[in-house]
């Protein structure tokens, strides 16, 4: 694979739940070194989106490239650091503690009869630091609130060492204090750490504030392209409806 | 020495009591996490329909009790995954079909008598030779298939859809659990009987979790009440004369009384 050669390509991506259309005609790649936001309405295909990637979906007609694969010739999937949805809901009952949660991120790059080696210990053990909850590596899940049991999940991508974390919907859950820190964390991982960062919301401040290139889907695509030039009135009526007052920020000045 | 190891019978019961102590919270762990717990009922009285055929064809009821719960775990899965009925009702469906056809295959073979009373509720005294054997080969079998895939199984236990995202078989590790879970059960009905191993998957593990530890040292700690509810119910059994199933049970759930007592939370 060539250095310019995306992570992602899809191509004409469509996908129906029976005669349901979600996604129609999707084409768009991302690359290297990318902060992309994807917003759209619920049930304007996001979720759908992210699972087609991350290859749980397959799609009706269309095609994906991951790393200059075609999804069913792409095994390497713990290059795609995934932090899912429903951090907030995890079972909380679950016993299971921090540094185990962490691990299983790299269970799939060890491998099938192989163990933990030392450099994989210390390579949790950094993921661990980076997230700033190495003094909960022995804490149980349950017993942490929902910004803690964030950086968990986000750790436990990180433990993958992966080219591209895909984050859906994250911050649900999280209170708007530690939301804020997240955001930084996010921004410091792309901009220091180089890692290619896809994220999906429905929450257009944020989305604005904080990623570098914008996707606004609502079935197909309505907007791509920086922030500040994609999200006008136009694009918001076509994603949210007439009732939507302008709630972009023109006046943002984020790097 | 203790009398009670002057039998080979009971030497017999302590060895295989021993390995069905180690399995049977191993796999009810995985079990009770995913909150699948009735897997185990479900599988033990497909085992019991098994005993009633090995009764009826004068084979060794563990075999055939084997067979028919391996065969019944890859039907329930493929039902369960099929979505076309709740996963609860997939469990009902089998746990009466199989007792029902058990009751007929039983009544043809008039099989009604005391030995199949120790099927149901477990017996020290009936544990031969060759059932030793098949238990203890089978238990080792289920120990190293845990011990192998142990991360993987962990990972697709925790959550299904992230280890699968990260591109593990999470159905074949499904089928996998499944199946080491009907030999396990197929393998304790001797000793604990049909209707109570599902306590022996399952309080142990219950008790374990009070505690508050991660999954591996809360799996540790359930093996370890699982062997002395084990060990104790089988003394228990021997000199008051009890059913070991039952005294088996019994003593998990003072293990698991005193586990709530203890832990406050």
């Amino acid at each position: 694979m060539s250095v310019e050669e995306p992570y992602i390509i899809l191509n004409n991506v469509s996908f129906s739940y029976g005669n349901n259309l979600v996604l129609e005609n999707l084409s768009f790649s991302v690359r290297k070194g990318e902060y992309l936001g994807i917003i759209g309405p619920n049930g304007g295909g996001k979720t759908t989106l992210t699972n087609i990637i991350l290859g749980l979906l397959h799609p009706t007609t269309g095609t994906v490239t991951l790393f200059g694969k075609d999804r069913h010739d792409f095994k390497e999937k713990y290059r795609i650091g995934y932090v899912p949805q429903r951090v907030a809901q995890t079972d909380k009952d679950f016993p299971i503690t921090v540094l185990e949660v962490v691990r299983t991120g790299r269970i799939a790059r060890i491998g099938f009869l192989k163990r933990f080696s030392k450099k994989d210990k210390e390579i949790v053990d950094r993921a661990l630091e980076l997230a700033g909850i190495a003094k909960y590596r022995d804490t149980l899940i349950g017993d942490l609130s929902g910004g803690e049991r964030q950086r968990v999940f986000i750790a436990r991508a990180l433990a993958s060492e992966p080219d591209i974390l895909i984050l859906d919907e994250p911050t649900v859950g999280v209170d708007i204090a530690a939301q804020k820190t997240f955001y930084e964390f996010l921004t410091s991982l792309n901009r220091d750490h180089h890692l290619t960062i896809l994220f999906i919301s429905h929450d257009i401040d944020v989305i604005s504030h904080e990623a570098k290139t914008v996707l606004c889907l609502n079935r197909n695509m309505v907007c791509h392209g920086a922030p500040e030039d994609s999200l006008n009135e136009e694009v918001l009526r076509k994603l949210y409806g007439d009732h939507v007052k302008n709630i972009s920020h023109n006046d943002h000045n984020h790097a | 020495m203790l009398d009670i190891f002057q039998y080979d019978f009971m030497v017999r019961a302590f060895e295989a009591g021993v390995a069905i102590g180690i399995v049977a919270p191993i796999i009810g762990m995985f079990l009770v996490v995913r909150r699948y717990s009735l897997l185990a009922d479900t599988l033990a009285h497909v085992s019991f329909a098994g005993v009633a055929i090995g009764i009826f064809l004068s084979i060794n009821p563990i075999l055939s009790a084997i067979v028919l719960s391996v065969v019944a775990a890859f039907g329930i899965e493929s039902l369960r995954n099929s979505g076309r009925i709740f996963g609860e009702s997939v469990l009902a469906l089998f746990l009466s079909g199989s007792l029902a056809v058990a009751v007929i295959i039983l009544s043809l073979a008039k099989g009604f008598n005391a030995n199949l009373f120790s099927y149901l509720f477990g017996s020290i005294s009936t544990v031969s030779l060759s059932d030793l054997w098949v238990t203890l080969g089978l238990a080792v079998v289920v120990f190293l298939g845990v011990i192998i895939f142990y991360k993987e199984l962990f990972f697709a236990s925790f959550d299904p859809e992230l280890a699968e995202a990260s591109g593990l078989p999470v159905k074949r590790l499904n089928i996998m659990i499944v199946v080491l879970a009907a030999i396990a059960i197929a393998l304790s009905i001797r000793i604990v009987g049909v209707l109570l191993i599902g306590a022996l998957m399952v309080i142990p593990v219950v008790s374990a979790m009070q505690y508050g530890k991660g999954f591996r040292t809360t799996l540790m700690l359930s093996v370890f009440f699982s062997l002395l509810s084990v060990i104790l119910g089988l003394f228990a059994s021997y000199y008051f004369n009890l059913a070991s199933g039952g005294a088996i049970v019994v003593i998990a759930l003072i293990f698991f009384i005193a586990s709530l007592l203890i832990v406050k939370k």
